[in-house]
């Protein structure tokens, strides 16, 4: 992209977040009997105290992982929606290594996050080999394979690794060798933050500097331009996928194990979905999946804070998160002030 | 303006969203009943031009005048409306319905709600017969020959009641005799008060039909000429800028060893239909080897079984002695054959991809572009793009742009550029001219010869027959999915023969297209 169209691009990305927190902040007060406070707690709320900064961070951490799992499957064109299950699955496999293992503290989740993410490049990878098998679309099949990992991965832990005397539906408790630190008091933050800010780097440079990264970028670019150069495209596509299911399903392992005791989610956690949003505001650029992971947690978290102390409910960040997915993939948005740019930028 | 215009253009400028100006304060005007040229090298607005005209582009800046009012057109229902007709340089019609289905359609003849056939049909017949263009209303546009498609494609435009006709490059895809067919046709119709634009960059084409020429240069008109008052060179350096030679100075060939051998090779498409028919040839270093034709006679697939990029049922090809059958696409290329794909935006290049990023492409393994632990060589990868740049003369404002930003011809440079710096020993071209201005062209016929004369093996397909017979040693001339002749000796040959093997009307006995095979 040239640098105007950079430019126009970071415009763009800007207005469509102000459109949709102004929009948001119209809803509640139109809603809220007490706008005031709601919009103040929405707005403030994730900054007023170490605690709800530490739940911004926390929320920062899955995300990370996330977006970057659908910002490499979408650069190459594989519209993979397996993150989801991908989290939800690898987190099912780090589970079992933390409750049934002994080993020595730091190995222990080391161990524990590559096998949830050698679950979750199996479970994103399926998709991705059927279509490069039988031509199924990534997408439909990736989507209902959220669903295989959420029922399969319940019955698994409820068949094999339930505590049946802890009166829910949970597991055993984790081995305390296998958990990770946590690194500020008052807070839940963990060292899988310094994992995550690490992986931001990595997929980076994989991204635009090495040879792998290359042949993700033209297959999504041109597919027959990439046969053309003599790259192997089925392998490419089902790499990208594994990768990217790779990285979702560590992300899902280190959220258990620096957030939890127990394995207890009884719903799809969601990390996954917002991880598509994260990937569509940073243009599937994974050094920009930190500023879009960050937004969206600040959304999040404001709107939960909000709803502790307001009338507002917390699922309206739900509607701040759909206007963004609208706003940024209706492509037309801005697309006349886009052609004025580029006529004057032509013409002088 | 001159006050008899019965269509003018006004002061058209056009961008592209990719940032491209198309058309910059153009004047453009026709008169009633005259034929009027609109020339200019590929990419220098005539296109855009006509279709802001017809509706099917919008300009920025500028007015458009029909008898002296200014109007609006917005869509091509506007520019029909207004008498105003289009023939696309690729056909608009719909290849399993007949000519009559095709002529009628959108303006269907019904008996109450049921589309009257036969009406149709004798509505075919009389247009046919009023403009004494010869069609028969029952065959399936499908198994029509280019020249009869074009043909119902002139008669739809009447049907709608154009009086300005437009016709984008309508000789492009004719033979010979197809052309002079066609000329008479449209002399005809102007004698009848009707107007056409005639779009082209052939100018010996314009000067033989033409009333009247505007030339265009780089988005802008570079003025209105009477045919009469001025020489093709005239034109062609209006048209260029500069005095241009397409003739390429080359040597004779001395080829050497074979590289590539075809031995008896079938292609069956997926419709089972026989796209390469048996052929054999042998292609020697130090050679250019031309592969003429009408397009769609198997020249496709001929390339895309070479190149690795399609299977082939029967029959061997060989590179260096080596079969390639089983070989991958990489495979093929590291044997040392370089590729210019036909469609450079679909198969030669990534178009939201950097410079650099595209003359990369299947290079990207080699050891000079990779450091340890997977990371690439940016430094190099930079340094080497900036050279090519430089040696290949492509404009761009630097190695980062995006190549989908740049014009038709610097692309093909980019790609050029890619295939020829790994000294190939075999080069299938195919098409590597097309569509580009005359510089680009120059250019790359030139590094044509030179590669040759380095002992590289050209195997150059095109349906320009111009380049085919300036560039080739020798050729051969394709008609369904067949070697139809083999012509060794390049200079005594002449168009018109070549015409009548491109069109199938006559072929070489088996001896002679044998000599295509060397030993």
């Amino acid at each position: 992209m040239t640098k105007a169209q950079w430019r126009f691009e970071f415009y763009r990305t800007g207005v469509v977040i102000i459109t949709a927190v102004l929009l948001s902040l119209l809803i509640i007060v139109l809603v809220s009997d007490m706008p005031g406070l709601a919009i103040k707690l929405f707005l403030t709320g994730p900054l007023d105290s170490l605690r709800h900064f530490g739940n911004l961070v926390e929320m920062v951490v899955p995300l990370l992982f996330t977006g970057l799992a659908t910002t490499v499957m979408f650069t190459a064109s594989q519209f993979n929606l397996g993150a989801e299950g991908a989290f939800f699955f690898g987190a099912i496999g780090a589970a079992f290594i933390a409750v049934n293992w002994n080993l020595p503290p730091v190995l222990h989740p080391a161990v524990a996050i590559v096998w949830g993410g050698i679950i979750g490049s199996v479970f994103c990878g399926i998709p991705g080999a059927l279509k490069v098998k039988w031509g199924s679309s990534e997408l439909v099949s990736s989507l209902m394979f959220n669903y295989i990992a959420f029922f399969l991965g319940l019955y698994l832990i409820n068949y094999l690794l339930r505590d049946v005397t802890a009166g829910a539906m949970v597991s055993f408790p984790f081995a305390n060798s296998s958990k990770l630190v946590k690194i500020i008091p008052k807070t839940r933050i963990h060292t899988g933050l310094f994992i995550a800010v690490f992986t931001v780097l990595v997929m980076g440079v994989f991204t635009y500097r090495t040879r792998w990264g290359y042949r993700i970028r033209v297959l999504g670019t041109n597919i027959e331009f990439a046969r053309y150069s003599g790259i192997n495209t089925t392998w490419t596509i089902v790499m990208s996928q594994v990768l990217g299911g790779f990285l979702a399903g560590m992300g899902g392992s280190i959220e258990l194990l620096g957030m939890y005791r127990r394995f207890e989610w009884q719903t799809l956690p969601g990390y996954g979905w917002t991880g598509i949003i994260v990937a569509i505001l940073a243009h599937n650029n994974p050094f920009y999946v930190p500023l879009a992971a960050l937004f969206l947690a600040y959304m999040k978290i404001g709107s939960d804070i909000m709803s502790r102390s307001t009338d507002m409910p917390n699922e309206f960040v739900a509607i701040i998160q759909g206007m963004i997915i609208i706003l940024i993939s209706a492509s037309s948005f801005l697309s006349k002030q886009r052609h004025k740019m580029i006529v004057r930028e032509a013409i002088s | 303006m001159t006050s008899d215009a019965v269509l003018s253009m006004e002061d058209i400028t056009k961008v592209y969203p990719n940032g491209i100006v198309a058309n910059k304060g153009v004047n453009f005007s026709v008169r009633t009943g005259e034929i009027h040229g609109l020339v200019g090298e590929n990419g220098a607005g005539k296109t855009t031009l006509m279709q802001i005209l017809f509706g099917l582009n919008q300009a920025d800046v500028g007015k458009i005048f029909f008898n002296g009012k200014e109007i609006k057109i917005d869509s091509p229902h506007a520019a029909i409306a207004q008498g105003i007709g289009m023939v696309h340089q690729h056909f608009m019609l719909v290849p399993s319905l007949t000519v009559s289905e095709n002529l009628v359609l959108g303006l269907e003849p019904r008996r109450g709600f049921i589309f009257d056939k036969s009406r149709g049909i004798h509505i075919t017949q009389e247009l046919s017969k009023k403009y004494n263009l010869k069609v028969e209303p029952d065959m399936l546009v499908r198994d029509l020959p280019v020249g009869l498609k074009q043909k119902v494609e002139i008669l739809k435009a009447l049907y709608r009641g154009a009086k300005i006709l437009i016709l984008d490059e309508p000789t492009a895809v004719l033979t010979p005799q197809e052309m002079v067919e066609l000329f008479n046709e449209l002399r005809q119709l102007r004698d009848e008060g009707n107007t056409i634009i005639f779009i082209s960059h052939k100018l010996a084409e314009v000067k033989a039909l033409c009333n009247r020429v505007t030339v265009m240069r780089a988005g802008k008109s570079q003025g209105v000429f009477n045919v009469e008052d001025v020489t093709e060179e005239d034109i062609s350096r209006i048209m260029v800028g500069r005095d241009v030679i397409l003739r390429v100075e080359k040597d004779v060939a001395q080829p050497k060893e074979s590289v590539l051998k075809v031995n008896r090779l079938t292609v069956v498409n997926s419709f089972n239909k026989r796209v390469v028919d048996d052929i054999s040839f042998s292609l020697r270093r130090g050679e250019i080897l031309g592969v003429a034709g009408v397009e769609g006679n198997g020249q496709r697939e001929l390339v895309e079984a070479i190149t690795g990029f399609g299977s082939y049922g029967l029959g061997s090809i060989l590179i260096d002695g080596e079969d390639i059958k089983q070989l991958s696409i990489k495979e093929i290329r590291d044997l040392g054959c370089s590729h210019i794909p036909e469609d450079r935006m679909s198969y030669g290049c990534a178009p939201t991809l950097s410079v650099r990023m595209n003359l990369l492409s299947y290079k990207h393994n080699r050891r000079e572009f990779n450091r340890r632990f997977f990371l690439m060589h940016m430094s190099t990868i930079r340094d080497v793009s900036t050279e090519l740049v430089k040696e290949y003369q492509i404009l761009c404002t630097s190695t980062e742009q995006e190549v989908r930003c740049m014009s038709g011809g610097n692309i093909q440079k980019v790609i050029v550029a890619r295939e020829f710096s790994d000294n190939p020993k075999l080069i299938v071209a195919n098409q590597p001219t097309r569509g580009i201005d005359v510089g680009a062209t120059e250019f790359i016929r030139k590094r044509l010869v030179e590669l040759r004369d380095r002992g590289a093996a050209v195997l150059l397909v095109s349906a320009d027959l111009n380049e085919v017979m300036e560039l080739s040693d020798s050729f051969l001339v394709m008609y369904g999915g067949k070697i139809n002749a083999f012509i060794e000796d390049v200079s005594n040959f002449n168009e018109e023969k070549l015409g009548q093997y491109m069109l199938g009307l006559k072929s070489q006995d088996v001896d002679e297209i044998g000599r295509a095979l060397h030993d």
